[in-house]
């Protein structure tokens, strides 16, 4: 730099608003949080150092820890059922709609993508009201095909309620995987799948042998988007089921407990540093996650050029 | 002839599927817009029946205009929606030229450093976010929206705008130098136009949970001046739990918005993400 060549101002000012916003109320708030979960108040209402108590509570204290693995355990399980089910239907709607000359489907894909713009107040509500046992909307449909014997008011029980959730968080979020797959697809090279046509390989042994390979590092980047994005839900629960994540907390997840704790709810106060403490170990488990995908998984994704 | 046949067969297997697909994703919306042009008796009689004669009724739009708070929600809305959207795609294009076009010391760990925030959701950052926003008198303002929607659309926008820029021709930009341009000349007025796809696609990523969001307008903007659509339809859910016309009418006025932009944008949109980093 110093060896007689201008400094490059223009690098810094091009640089200096995106890093400037981003620092300040991304990375600092971030590590603000983490450091605050290492604080507490003491008998006299000063915030002191406490180490890593807060965190031994949270893990161990029974008070604590029953809602803190209850939530854990009921997040784990929403994204099994997104892996289990939105990823593979994502894939599934994104190899039919990259058959060739499949017509409509630029509409197809529009249509599909609607629920993922929809606010979840929207989504909440009016599954609600479709799963509504007065209103009957989805106790007469399966009558249609004699099934509304078996109609439960899905979400007002223990049992379905986080299945149910998951499932509607499902229904929303589908097109992200297809539209990021459809586009994977896309971009193989005709070369390559004439090439197995020459080879008698075509239809679903095409698919299986040719084309998935050379989508998986898409669905690698798909799986770990689901992963961060269900570690940080919060809005579905808490528009259908309220900051308490009923029935009897059978929908609890880190998002609503973390808002839970920090902000407080009916009786009992919030707590900002307890709140902290929930954001860290959330953090923790998403760094984790992250790690374990970017070192276990992406490094030995065979990546093919064309 | 049996190849022809089994093919036909795929197709219509496939139109099916498809359109089976297609009922379910449209059913809940269709329900919510065809209920809110009926009568409250017909609501509840058939909810599945159309808004014909007798039962259509606009009831339940003229309680939600009578309201009168939708409208300042809408501008709320479109008000952080359209500055957040501006200020990433201009901040995130000027930091992903400056990544892909020049080599400078640190270029890797800059950019790493902004795609961090791909992985690690800002709302972790809450607490601190809140304090300082009470602190520095902004609860309660747009502007703290538009500050923390701006920063949380950065570093996806770096990051696919950079994947984009460095497909662009250097012979372009370097016969701009020859004939004098700046360097500020060369982003705004050759590299911008021509990464006009990608920025298509970064505005609907980053539109959609902007527009949607519930938890910071909850937490940073609930007072009455600052409410957004999202956050006013749900408090209208708890005020209006019983008014099922105003209700779905709010629904259906929520959700025609972000429907026509996306509508807009969507042909733009699978060409960006084509041509984009999820190659």
């Amino acid at each position: 730099m110093a060896s007689g060549r201008p400094v490059r101002w223009h690098i810094a000012v091009f640089l200096a608003p995106a890093v400037a916003v981003y620092t300040a109320l991304m990375i600092i708030p971030l590590f603000g949080t983490l450091a605050q979960s290492l604080f507490n108040v003491d008998g006299t209402g000063q915030r002191v150092f406490v180490g890593l108590q807060n965190f031994a509570r949270l893990f161990g204290e029974a008070l604590w820890s029953r809602q803190f693995w209850n939530a854990l355990g009921n997040n784990a399980w929403f994204f099994v059922i997104h892996m289990l089910v939105q990823n593979p239907v994502g894939v599934a709607l994104a190899a039919l709609l990259s058959s060739p000359k499949l017509r409509m489907a630029a509409f197809y894909r529009t249509a599909i993508f609607i629920p993922t713009i929809l606010s979840f107040v929207i989504v909440g509500f009016v599954w609600k009201l479709i799963l509504n046992p007065n209103w009957g909307i989805a106790k007469g449909l399966m009558g249609l095909v004699g099934l509304d014997g078996f109609f439960v008011p899905w979400l007002g029980k223990e049992d379905y309620a986080l299945t149910t959730l998951a499932l509607v968080s499902v229904w929303q979020f589908v097109g992200i995987p297809m539209m990021l797959i459809y586009a994977a697809l896309l971009s193989i090279p005709d070369e390559v799948l004439e090439a197995a046509e020459m080879d008698g390989i075509s239809g679903w042994s095409q698919f299986w042998k040719i084309k998935l390979p050379l989508i998986l590092p898409s669905i690698g980047i798909i799986s770990i988007l689901t992963f961060v994005g269900n570690f940080n839900a919060f809005d579905l629960i808490y528009v259908t089921q309220g900051a308490l994540a009923g029935p009897d907390f059978s929908t609890d997840i880190l998002g609503t407990f973390l808002y839970r704790t920090f902000f407080g709810f009916q009786l009992q106060l919030g707590d900002p540093y307890m709140g902290s403490a929930i954001a860290g170990a959330m953090f923790g488990i998403i760094l984790i996650g992250v790690s374990a995908y970017l070192f276990g998984i992406q490094t030995r994704l065979r990546r093919y050029q064309f | 002839m049996s190849s022809a046949r089994t093919s036909l067969g795929r197709t219509v297997a496939a139109h099916a599927v498809l359109i089976a697909y297609t009922v379910i994703a449209l059913f809940p919306v269709f329900v919510i817009l065809i209920n809110s042009l009926k009568t409250r008796k017909a609501i509840f009689g058939d909810p599945l029946a159309l808004p014909l004669g007798k039962s259509f009724d606009l009831v339940g739009y003229q309680t939600v205009m009578k309201q009168g708070d939708f409208v300042l929600y809408f501008q709320n809305s479109m008000t952080v929606t359209v500055a957040s959207l501006f200020f990433v795609l201009l901040f995130g294009a000027m930091a992903a030229f400056a990544l892909s076009e020049y080599r400078f010391r640190g270029n890797t760990l800059m950019g790493l450093y902004l795609a961090l925030g791909i992985m690690i959701p800002i709302r972790l950052g809450t607490v601190a976010i809140l304090e300082m926003m009470v602190a520095s008198g902004l609860v309660n303002t747009l502007t703290a929206l538009i500050l923390v929607y701006t920063a949380q659309g950065l570093p996806l926008s770096v990051f696919i705008l950079s994947e984009f820029m460095k497909s662009v021709s250097n012979d372009l930009k370097n016969a701009g130098r020859i004939d004098g341009l700046s360097e500020y000349a060369i982003f705004f007025r050759l590299v911008l136009p021509l990464v006009r796809p990608a920025m298509a696609t970064v505005a609907v990523f980053t539109m959609i949970p902007i527009w949607n969001d519930l938890w910071f307008p909850l937490i940073l903007a609930s007072a009455e001046q600052t409410k957004t659509v999202t956050l006013g339809a749900q408090v209208f859910i708890g005020q209006f739990q019983n008014d099922w016309n105003a209700l779905l009418a709010a629904l259906s006025l929520a959700i025609v918005p972000v429907l026509v932009l996306y509508l807009i944008f969507s042909r733009q949109l699978i060409r960006g993400i084509t041509v984009g980093a999820v190659k």
